[in-house]
């Protein structure tokens, strides 16, 4: 059931991160200011802007699961936030490389927005612990998506939060983030963005396609063996 | 619902006049984080940015410990399911429990401000007043509705005791920034410039959002 479509998402997800990857070696110009590292950009902010929408996601998900108690939505819900950790990983990882060669430091405090990202991700890392420490399923359901809705709407106020205690001492401008980008730089940023939403959805669609299947099995063999 | 709440409350005041179990921890654990911060900072005096790093750092985790309680009564004994079966609106509860967490801190702080005043602080608290009432008042607020959440969160885990810290403290990040940046100026040796507006601004929003937010999902929570 979740599986539809999935092979020509798959194709269209190659076909777009290959273009991506493309455009941000042979278009893309190096930054005027930072050199070639400032192509890390195009997979940073990318897998940054979809982890985000990943952890909203997961709460309106979560929202959907609770008015119709239907399970499928807290599965949906609970796929789009594991892999969402999961890229979340790579945007820590792939900002304290920039931060390194740009900045010369591995980590920096007065960068609001990976500030915030932490602690985005260090609380949803708390999902797994939760969610697992709960044995009934019907329970494990309820209580996972009241977290994914309670750490949803954490999100935009911890951001706000933190801007506002960085800006305290150090007055930054929003523009300065990547707003006014000239339009080579643009084009390639929009089809790295494409490239990781499509890659999002094929592996969250492939991901709900292997549990349901799974569940699918388990529940065959019980049968089988009740029946045996 | 009001008188459901009510009764709940009084249930729960009761228990903790009776018993001393978490007020008193939670303030003897605060003071014992002043000396860890004593040592550990080897600092006889605080003022300014640290003083209220430390101050709110302490409370906090002193929090921590009050959330980790709020449902104990009920899952030791198994008071639970008697809370459960008897038909009262889940929000009367979350209500109950969060008023509780609420004068719990208040009781922690009335004996935790005045100590760190008097071990820890530079300046002297004196001249703190009456912005630092208005700064715990509204920062009780906000760990009271997301701290009745999380005990209940955690409540029915397998793991409650590592789930509530690390569940409530990212979740609370906001309300330290914003308690933490308020309560500096007022700590500094001489005055100097106050924001105080903003960050009360901040904390307002952020304890209507946790308080709306809970009160939608409590229901979800300690079904069956």
């Amino acid at each position: 059931m979740y599986s539809k479509g999935l092979a020509p998402l798959a194709a269209a997800t190659a076909v777009t991160i290959t273009t991506a990857f493309t455009l941000v070696f042979f278009y893309a110009p190096n930054d005027a200011d930072q050199g070639f590292i400032q192509k890390i950009f195009y997979v940073h902010v990318p897998m940054a802007i979809v982890a985000l929408g990943g952890f909203v996601a997961g709460g309106v998900f979560a929202i959907k699961h609770l008015r119709s108690g239907d399970s499928s939505w807290d599965l949906r819900s609970y796929v789009a936030i594991h892999l969402s950790i999961i890229l979340g990983v790579g945007v820590l990882a792939t900002g304290a490389i920039w931060a390194k060669a740009s900045w010369g430091h591995w980590w920096v405090w007065d960068e609001p927005v990976l500030v915030s990202f932490l602690v985005v991700f260090l609380l949803y890392c708390v999902y797994y612990p939760l969610r697992f420490s709960i044995e009934d399923p019907g329970r494990q359901a309820r209580y996972s998506s009241v977290f994914a809705i309670a750490a949803g709407a954490f999100v935009p106020l911890n951001f706000v939060a933190v801007r506002m205690a960085e800006s305290f001492t150090h007055p930054r401008v929003l523009s300065q983030t990547g707003g006014d980008l000239p339009g080579d730089m643009r084009l390639t940023f929009l089809v790295s963005l494409l490239g990781m939403v499509l890659l999002f959805v094929t592996l969250w669609k492939l991901e709900l396609t292997a549990k349901h299947a799974s569940m699918q099995l388990k529940k065959l063999r019980n049968r089988a063996r009740v029946a045996a | 619902m009001i008188a459901a709440a009510r009764t709940i409350l009084r249930k729960d005041l009761l228990i903790e006049w009776r018993t001393k179990e978490s007020v008193p921890a939670m303030v003897l654990f605060s003071i014992t984080v002043y000396v860890l911060f004593h040592f550990g900072l080897d600092r006889d005096s605080l003022d300014g940015e640290l003083a209220s790093g430390v101050l709110w750092v302490t409370l906090l985790l002193a929090a921590v410990i009050g959330v980790s309680r709020l449902f104990a009564a009920e899952r030791e004994q198994g008071g639970i399911d008697g809370l459960l079966l008897s038909p009262v609106d889940r929000t009367a509860l979350f209500v109950a429990k969060a008023v509780a967490l609420f004068l719990f801190l208040t009781a922690v702080e009335l004996v935790a401000v005045p100590a760190f005043g008097l071990l820890l602080l530079g300046p002297g608290l004196g001249g703190a007043f009456p912005e630092l009432l208005a700064v715990l008042a509204l920062g009780n607020l906000g760990v009271a509705a997301v701290g009745a959440l999380v005990s209940a969160l955690a409540a029915e885990t397998r793991a409650h005791e590592l789930i509530v810290p690390i569940l409530l403290l990212p979740l609370l990040v906001p309300v330290l920034i914003a308690c933490a940046q308020a309560t500096e100026p007022l700590f500094r040796q001489e005055a100097g410039p106050e924001d105080l507006g903003r960050w009360l601004g901040l904390l307002t929003l952020y304890d209507v959002v946790f308080v709306l937010l809970s009160v939608a999902v409590f229901d979800f929570l300690l079904e069956d």
